[in-house]
């Protein structure tokens, strides 16, 4: 009897044994899957990159270059179309760099005042101000063009890199400010009251403890920020002018300008040329990004 | 304020380390402080004590300076502190969470506040070294407060509070965070620390316990409102209302509701106990208001007055003795608490470890009245 049982229970083990591993192999098959598919265009698209355009023409989209060039990646940094001027990307990188940097800064830092302000220095009034910033967030691009315009054009700033750099700022600071409110949350107030005791003031208390507390969230806002922002492609179009287009303009320019056969590998190279620092900016920070939007709390 | 009025309080407040007058406290329109009026001595270690909700940590933070006060005085050393700011109060904190500074090491959260304050590193360096030494924390002073345990931390915190050198130092709960040994041990050690340094302290807990064991002075609160201020011993002996006697003691004082009864011109109390009617003589209490005949009155009795053994030097007619059914034993070792069916309600004895009781069977019991404390039913007041 209790032979039978114990051998029932055996193969029981055995059995569910069995159907565990399954389990765990269809997982993985379905997210092998879904991997493939998502890094299919980017495999394409390094591929093609790195064909001639006789080879494109020649082979499959999926097929391996047969002699790897990099000749496409030269025109499209140097010498690429966007209409009549063959000068490439490189220009429009740059102006993207130089509207992103500072944007991306001044967005982050006044977040991270406002959240502190917001979270620990409560007035009257100061939920109502932090909810009207997070109606920020939800309001379309395309909402603020006109009056923006209206605005860039009475303050003189209309096309140039300062009207670019304050308008994606201002659009970031609703962004920022909800992260870090959000993760100064989860800092104790009694912290603020005892540096606040031992004499320090506002801007004291900001940078001596919660600054130092902050850099996991610092980097979730810079990505998030420089992401949004070099992606950015309406209000590089329009607040910009031929000598502050950032790159997301140019390489639409480029793209859409064709003169006879249209050049997929430089395309390709430009497309890819003009991902690169938001893919990067994920690489090196990638590990905090993840830390900081699960973590934040400070124990102890 | 005319100058005789200023001498006055000159003079009043010689050696008052603090002095609040008729202080209130709104939150929009809720009262959450009525009319506080405390004063301490230097040396006076003060607890604020009471449930959750009653006010003590807002008045904390209105001492500290780091809530506004609606209306009324708060005198610090001599000095005029209403609205002067926290950091010019003169005073030191220590919170229940600790609020350590998590980035900076040890050392850097004691000498920051000096650091703030512009003090040359030579004199940080010599007051750091002197509250390591006191605390003997001199081996931690590189770890950051992560690394610390529970009560490293509060010791740091202490530390933090000490090197201020202040005239008062004020204590938000800070041991409510630390398991029941630590904080025993931790309650002694800040205990000591007033003995040697002789400071002038203001706690709040809502521990009863440790309000008794380190005040020097007590404050009960409730609600908002102060409900009596004194010695911890005079407290628990004359609790001035029904809400006081059953806060402090632990077990509670026992209650027994009954009318005031003369006969022959002696004051007696009179309650019925399963239908029978129990007379005590109150003729020695010394009331602080008249009891009348026929008044409904509260009679308060502590646990340690009801025992198993008969009490010695007591006159006769002070103890009765009754079978009592216990329904709850509680076993401390030095002693049991047993809750014994007293009428439709219980009341709570302390007996030696030697009594056998057991559930089920009727205990001998006797009750000393020559220590009691009596109340208004009505207006909950001492009488």
């Amino acid at each position: 009897m209790t032979n039978h049982v114990l051998a029932g229970t055996a193969q029981s083990q055995l059995k569910s044994r069995f159907w565990h591993k399954a389990a765990r192999f269809s997982l993985y098959a379905i997210l092998g899957i879904f991997a493939l598919f998502y890094i299919m265009p980017l495999f394409v698209m390094v591929i093609t990159s790195l064909k001639s355009l006789d080879e494109i023409h020649q082979g499959g989209l999926l097929s391996l270059p047969e002699n790897i060039t990099f000749e496409p990646w030269k025109v499209a940094w140097s010498s690429a179309c966007a209409g009549v001027s063959c000068v490439g990307l490189k220009g429009y990188f740059l102006n993207s760099m130089v509207m992103v940097v500072p944007a991306v800064f001044i967005s982050t830092l006044i977040g991270a005042i406002n959240g502190y302000a917001l979270m620990h220095w409560k007035f009257k009034g100061s939920e109502i101000i932090f909810a009207l910033l997070l109606f920020g967030c939800f309001i379309p691009f395309q909402i603020v063009l006109l009056p923006m315009a209206i605005l860039l054009g009475k303050i003189k700033l209309s096309g140039s890199f300062s009207g670019l750099i304050m308008v994606h700022a201002v659009y970031g600071i609703p962004f920022t400010t909800m992260f870090f409110r959000n993760y100064y949350m989860t800092i104790p107030t009694e912290l603020v009251k005892a540096a606040k005791i031992d004499g320090a003031g506002f801007f004291r208390i900001f940078y001596s403890i919660f600054l130092p507390l902050s850099p996991p969230i610092i980097v979730v806002t810079i990505i998030w920020e420089f992401t949004n922002i070099w992606n950015d492609f309406l209000f590089g179009i329009s607040f910009s002018e031929p000598g502050t287009q950032p790159i997301t303009v140019a390489l639409n320019n480029i793209v859409n300008s064709t003169t006879g056969v249209k050049e997929y590998n430089v395309d390709m190279a430009a497309a890819i040329i003009a991902a690169l620092p938001t893919l990067l900016v994920y690489i090196v920070a990638g590990k905090y990004f993840i830390r900081g939007l699960s973590a934040g709390s400070v124990k102890g | 304020m005319n100058n005789t009025q200023q001498n006055e309080t000159n003079e009043m407040a010689d050696n008052k380390i603090l002095v609040i007058k008729n202080l209130d406290k709104n939150f929009g329109s809720t009262q959450v402080l009525k009319n506080i009026d405390i004063t301490i001595d230097e040396g006076d270690f003060l607890v604020l004590v009471g449930p959750s909700g009653c006010g003590k940590s807002t008045l904390l933070n209105c001492i500290a300076g780091l809530e506004e006060i609606t209306s009324g005085e708060i005198v610090i050393d001599n000095l005029d502190m209403t609205s002067v700011a926290p950091k010019d109060r003169n005073i030191a904190m220590v919170f229940q969470s600790y609020a350590l500074y998590p980035t900076m090491n040890v050392e850097k959260n004691i000498t920051f506040g000096m650091k703030v304050r512009g003090e040359s590193v030579q004199a940080q360096q010599a007051a750091l070294k002197n509250v390591s030494d006191v605390l003997q924390i001199g081996d931690l002073l590189k770890r950051k407060p992560a690394q610390l345990s529970g009560g490293q931390r509060q010791r740091v915190a202490m530390g933090r509070a000490l090197v201020r050198n202040p005239r008062l130092f004020l204590f938000d709960e800070p041991l409510s965070n630390l398991d029941a040994k630590l904080r025993v041990e931790m309650r002694a050690e800040i205990k000591k620390l007033h003995q040697k340094l002789q400071t002038s302290i203001v706690y709040v807990t809502h521990d009863q316990t440790e309000a008794m064991n380190l005040a020097t002075k007590l404050a009960v609160m409730k609600g908002g409102v102060l409900q009596q201020l004194g010695a911890p011993q005079e407290i628990y002996d004359k609790p001035n209302s029904i809400f006081v006697a059953g806060f402090i003691g632990s077990p509670a004082m026992n209650l027994i509701k009954g009318v005031a009864f003369k006969n022959q011109d002696e004051l007696f109390f009179r309650t019925q106990l399963n239908g029978e009617t129990i007379q005590i003589s109150i003729d020695h209490y010394e009331s602080e208001q008249k009891i009348v005949e026929g008044q409904d009155i509260t009679l308060g009795i502590r646990p340690e007055y009801i025992t198993g053994m008969k009490p010695v030097d007591i006159e006769e007619k002070m103890i009765i003795s009754v079978m009592l059914n216990p329904v709850l034993i509680e076993t401390n070792g030095f002693d049991k608490h047993v809750n014994l069916e007293f009428g439709d309600g219980e009341i709570g004895g302390r007996f030696t470890p030697q009594e056998q009781i057991i559930y089920g069977q009727p205990v001998l019991t006797y009750m000393d009245f020559s220590n009691i404390s009596l109340f208004d039913s009505q207006t909950e007041k001492r009488l």
